[in-house]
């Protein structure tokens, strides 16, 4: 799948303005004044921004807010919800603890919910989708969730959750590489099944319809960079999770030492989010002579 | 809305014999061609007569080498758009009901004018069959000729789909899926019709019918006794030249 920069910076951003709003919500650390302000804002900027560059690869951007119609059958319209569900309840809380001088805990917990739920409503989006079988797994949800927690925990502050929650999510990003190199094969789509001819003979690509590239080419099975994935996975895990952890060691559980790790873990998720785009075969890459799965197919350029 | 509608009875769609298909891309033109001036934005192209030529299309033709396991490899060619699968995964991804399947003839179409340009049906489609249009930002698919098949301001031998009326070779049929005893239902069955990667539980309405199996070479030429056998032997000069040769 075409990494597209507004989509990963979407899912990066958003999940850990996500992540701090939730910990903010829960009052972990319970702040007020301009300290409180001062996290808040912090927490909306990133969700906001998030959420502005997912519009930019909109075709027709001026027409989102009828994405809002459709959360009966749609993840993408249900995170619509939860994304303002989301601000609104942790905008409302953030009125407590920055003018009053109070917190309410119950809106707080609410707000907190909402945001993991809008973070879950994101991961559902890629996860639902049966014709990408590398995100078609339990693991995506475990693993968008993990991330932005971890992320949010370090932005917060909170050293010891953070440590926690990074090692667990270092796990489930090894889980999600390890069951997500073998769904292709597992989802059992091959040219055989894609053209019915399995029972005619051994299928190949002769000629493609078009000579030059096209949507789906562009869109759905780009490949420039996958033979660097090994080393992207080794920079994801090193500055996602073990830099950080280090630093945490280092810092002693210090403010400054959770920030700076915390720009670090943002780097290795973006590092996570890029290849969770170029390492997705589309199935039907299929029809344009793909053969899909990591380790048999050598990678090979597709112009455009 | 995006959510389906119950299953329809009536599934308009097309049956594609595989066996027939010269791989001419009349389909693709006609359907370039209709597409253009009817339902929606017309297909835009980009560049199309530089050396980046690209463009929106909603049918394309692919050729397959298939070998079997004795016997000369056969080439196939291979129409792809729209199947309109009764199980739409492209329909309830959509955000804004834009992407929809009708319950009365099972069509899925895009309403244009609701449509973000998200692409997230595009990806949702395992058969490549959506594709987003670059200059009006909106996704763009195989609506059946819409437009066509309803129309009674055109002749009845032209109330079929772009791509069905106009292929040289009969390959592209057009019906009711629905019915058992429709002449397009009759023929999936007597041709053994098959769906387009029944894995991914679409459930398609469209059926492709595989190529015939081809007659095996006769193990002994019938013309075979009519012809001077060829000397393994050589006499004469041709056999002094053989000989001679050999010794080189």
């Amino acid at each position: 799948m075409h990494p597209a920069p507004s989509v990963i910076l979407f899912t990066t951003l958003s999940g850990l303005g996500f992540g701090l709003l939730a910990f903010l919500g829960l009052g972990l650390p319970a702040l007020t004044g301009w300290p409180a302000l001062g996290g808040y804002a912090a927490g909306f900027a990133l969700a906001l921004t998030g959420l502005v560059a997912s519009t930019f690869h909109l075709g027709n951007p001026q027409r989102a807010l009828r994405a809002f119609t459709q959360w009966r059958s749609s993840w993408l319209s249900r995170e619509a919800w939860a994304a303002v569900i989301a601000l609104a309840l942790m905008g409302l809380h953030a009125l407590g603890p920055v003018f009053l001088g109070q917190r309410f805990a119950l809106l707080g917990a609410l707000g907190a919910l909402a945001c993991l739920a809008t973070v879950y409503a994101t991961s559902m989006i890629y996860t639902q989708i049966k014709a990408v079988p590398r995100w078609n797994i339990e693991a995506t949800p475990a693993n968008f969730l993990t991330l932005s927690l971890a992320g949010g925990a370090l932005l917060a502050g909170q050293s010891t959750v953070a440590a926690a929650l990074l090692a667990l999510a270092g796990v489930i990003q090894m889980w999600t590489w390890r069951v997500g190199d073998r769904a292709f094969g597992a989802a059992g789509s091959n040219a055989a099944s894609a053209t019915g001819l399995q029972d005619r003979g051994a299928v190949r690509a002769f000629e493609a319809p078009h000579t030059g590239p096209n949507y789906l080419l562009r869109e759905m099975v780009f490949q420039v960079g996958r033979r660097r994935a090994a080393a992207l996975r080794r920079i994801a895990m090193a500055a996602g999770i073990v830099g950080p952890l280090l630093l945490l060691g280092l810092g002693g559980g210090a403010l400054w030492s959770a920030w700076l790790a915390a720009a670090i873990h943002a780097a290795g998720v973006l590092a996570s989010r890029w290849l969770f785009f170029a390492e997705a075969e589309h199935v039907v890459g299929l029809y344009y002579g793909q053969t899909g799965g990591r380790a048999e197919n050598p990678p090979r350029v597709v112009h455009g | 809305m995006t959510t389906l509608p119950p299953e329809p009875t009536r599934k308009l769609g097309l049956v594609i014999d595989l066996d027939t298909c010269v791989g001419c891309h009349a389909c693709v033109v006609a359907c370039k061609s209709w597409n253009d001036a009817g339902y929606g934005v017309p297909l835009s192209d980009q560049t199309p007569y530089g050396t980046e030529a690209t463009g929106t299309f909603l049918n394309r033709v692919h050729s397959y080498e298939v070998t079997p396991e004795a016997g000369p490899a056969q080439l196939v060619h291979f129409p792809r758009s729209c199947l309109h699968c009764d199980d739409a995964p492209c329909v309830t991804v959509c955000p804004t009901g834009a992407s929809y399947k009708r319950g009365a003839d099972g069509i899925v179409l895009v309403n244009e004018d609701a449509c973000i340009g998200c692409g997230l049906c595009a990806w949702a489609c395992p058969y490549g069959a959506r594709e987003m249009d670059v200059e009006a930002g909106v996704m763009k698919k195989c609506t059946l000729c819409v437009d066509r098949i309803y129309n009674e301001a055109l002749p009845e031998e032209d109330r079929k789909p772009a791509c069905v009326r106009t292929c040289p070779a009969g390959a592209r049929h057009f019906g009711d899926l629905g019915d058992p005893n429709s002449a397009v239902s009759q023929l999936v069955a007597e041709r053994g019709g098959v769906d387009l990667m029944p894995e991914q539980g679409t459930r398609p309405v469209n059926k492709y019918l595989p190529p015939r199996p081809r007659d095996a070479e006769p193990a002994i030429d019938v013309l075979g006794p009519l012809l001077e056998p060829v000397a393994e032997t050589p006499e004469g000069l041709l056999g002094w030249l053989d000989r001679q040769l050999g010794k080189l």
